[in-house]
């Protein structure tokens, strides 16, 4: 059926088009102009005038950083925790969860209190950083893994997901004589692609953004990921408005071109840490609007 | 799970005689299970109750050196929250906090609610998507990389927002948005929408489109233009979710935000502005390594957190939605 498109209705239409428009820009601006400044000459980009497009292009920002030995290390730690924090973390909470779900659990009204507590309240930066070191994990891997194996708020919506899931095949399970950890490796880890896939992916965005952590946990340069790295080179970057925090190396390499400032290193820098989530994100949307409504559900 | 079902329904476990025995039965019976669940108990124990327990520091002198052996640090009562109460930034962090965060609740609330409507009033499909993805796509960057976007556009050098104002005539000058006061809050409230605005819509998205069709249909037939469907149709309808959403943000009143201000507000002279109880026990805490004044600011924060989360819960519980 046809309808006829009152004026009115046709002004806010044009009106919506256009404002969805404008923030689609402002959404993309901000990664475009930083594209065009890695790819421009450094002291041209300082004479300013440069917003869509490199006016002297160069490949040379980004060959120093790829060369430097410091960022290809942090990318290496990056990647490290980011996969074993995530594997480990989505294991060990699904695990909770379908503990939690059995309803014969001994003490589980008693453990759903415990858990939901720590929603509510918590010791802090402060008593949380004293027991890190107390536990001889200051500037250690296991910093990134450990202290976030189990989130409570996963918890919940794996035993959300798990509850929802059909009853009866468990229960001819059962009657096959399989056990509790047979249940769970062979029909619930299964069943469950859609949830493990939000969470896990949305568990690794958290590994991968986070800079705080190890910039309170870790001392030595070979241990921080590149977020960190990242942080640290910005903000020398806003102090000091010139230095860098790279390898000498790549300082030497620095004086030699003279063509390249830090504003151009620091943005080639950025697009590259960037890059791994913008690549892997048109793959997965379709999990994380799913994961946002299930995790709702539970709001 | 039968079998321990009909254990744990017998007559048996009733009577408190033979109650301790049979409750170890059921314990070792269903060992299995509790293993999966210990690990947990155990982890959450550890990382969210230690430092809980923690917080006594919080009224004690503590230092370094006495490691792990709390208890020989000598007690002073309520000294550091007196302190803090007393200092001199004291008001400044907490007139920071609450602003921000209401400025980030009146702004950042509205906008993704204003997204969904208008996404929903897009008929082209692929425009939709297109629109959709490139909007959630910022929620997924790290604060980092919004701090350097942000510090990138504002900046005097090659700054294009600086460009913008110039080339318009708005200013003769390029200005130091970062290092100036008068713009932090709105640089702040910026980014935080257009990092969270498009993820932020998916909820409320799907709350519009679990709206019955039929009740749009009978307004077209009843000639009611666009803006006064959304008006009278959508709003109404997505109204349960919007204020359970309202409610959750009372108990966030003072959770101002972290990463984002230490990263935005790295240049000190912000300070005045900048200021909120977590980046203050961040600083004092960590930086000048004043720990049990921070911590006795951090339990004092925590505490009425605490309440209004607590208030928000039995609000939402009122409204037909609990939290859990």
């Amino acid at each position: 059926m046809l309808k006829r498109i009152s004026f009115g209705d046709k002004v806010m239409l044009i009106v919506v088009y256009a404002l969805l428009s404008l923030l689609a820009f402002t959404a993309l601006y901000p990664f475009w102009n930083a594209v065009a400044v890695s790819f421009n000459v450094g002291v041209d980009t300082a004479k300013g005038g440069v917003t869509f497009w490199p006016r002297e292009f160069t490949l040379e920002n980004y060959k120093i950083i790829l060369q430097d030995e410091r960022l290809l290390n942090g990318f290496l730690v990056s990647i490290g925790r980011t996969v074993i924090g995530t594997a480990t973390s989505i294991f060990m909470t699904a695990l909770l969860a379908f503990g939690m779900t059995r309803s014969y659990l001994i003490g589980r009204s008693y453990y759903m209190v415990f858990f939901i507590f720590t929603l509510y309240f918590g010791g802090g930066l402060i008593p949380t950083y004293l027991l890190i070191r107390s536990l001889g994990m200051m500037d250690s891997f296991l910093v990134f893994i450990i202290p976030s194996l189990i989130s409570v708020w996963n918890m919940i919506i794996f035993r959300t997901f798990f509850k929802g899931l059909p009853v009866g095949l468990e229960e001819s399970a059962n009657i096959d004589g399989c056990s509790n950890w047979g249940i769970f490796f062979r029909i619930i880890l299964p069943l469950s692609g859609p949830v493990i896939a939000t969470l896990s992916l949305l568990t690794a965005v958290g590994h991968w953004n986070d800079w705080f952590l190890p910039s309170i946990y870790i001392t030595s340069d070979t241990l921080l990921p590149i977020q960190t790295i990242l942080r640290q080179t910005l903000n020398a970057n806003i102090v000091s408005g010139s230095s860098t925090v790279l390898d000498s190396a790549s300082v030497a390499l620095l004086d030699q071109a003279r063509q390249i400032t830090s504003k151009s290193l620091t943005m080639a820098m950025m697009i590259v840490v960037t890059l791994p989530i913008i690549l892997v994100y048109p793959f997965v949307q379709k999990y994380f609007v799913k994961g946002v409504l299930v995790g709702s559900l539970k709001e | 799970m039968p079998q321990a079902t009909a254990e744990q329904q017998s007559p048996i476990s009733r009577q408190p005689k033979v109650h301790s025995k049979s409750f170890l039965r059921r314990l070792m019976k269903q060992w299995d299970v509790q293993l999966m669940v210990l690990p947990g108990v155990i982890l959450v124990f550890i990382f969210a109750y230690m430092p809980m327990y923690g917080v006594i520091t919080g009224f004690m002198d503590y230092n370094l050196f006495t490691g792990s052996r709390i208890w020989d640090n000598p007690w002073v009562g309520f000294k550091h929250f007196e302190a803090f109460f007393a200092a001199p930034e004291f008001e400044r962090i907490l007139r920071n906090t609450i602003v921000i965060s209401l400025l980030k609740f009146v702004i950042g609330f509205p906008a993704p609610i204003i997204l969904a409507l208008l996404l929903n009033e897009v008929r082209h499909m692929l425009f939709k998507r297109v629109i959709q993805t490139i909007t959630y796509l910022p929620y997924f960057l790290s604060w980092v990389i919004v701090a350097g976007f942000a510090t990138a556009l504002l900046s005097t050098e090659n700054g294009s927002i600086n460009i913008l104002l110039e080339r318009i005539g708005a200013i003769d000058e390029p200005i130091n948005f970062l290092s100036l006061k008068e713009y932090f809050w709105s640089i702040l409230i910026s980014a935080n929408v257009w990092k969270d605005i498009g993820f932020n819509s998916i909820v409320f998205l799907a709350a519009i489109a679990s709206i019955d069709p039929a009740l749009y249909e009978a307004a077209d037939i009843d000639g009611a233009s666009k803006a006064k469907q959304i008006y009278l149709i959508t709003l109404p309808s997505i109204m349960p979710v919007v204020i359970i959403f309202m409610i959750l943000a009372i108990g966030n009143l003072l959770n101002a935000g972290f990463e984002d201000i230490l990263l935005l507000a790295s240049n000190p002279v912000l300070r005045p502005v900048s200021d909120v109880i977590d980046t203050y026990v961040y600083r004092v805490g960590l930086g000048s390594h004043r720990y049990s004044y921070a911590v006795a600011i951090g339990l004092f924060k925590a505490i009425i957190s605490v309440g209004l989360l607590t208030i928000a819960n039995y609000m939402a519980r009122r409204s037909g939605n609990s939290l859990w």
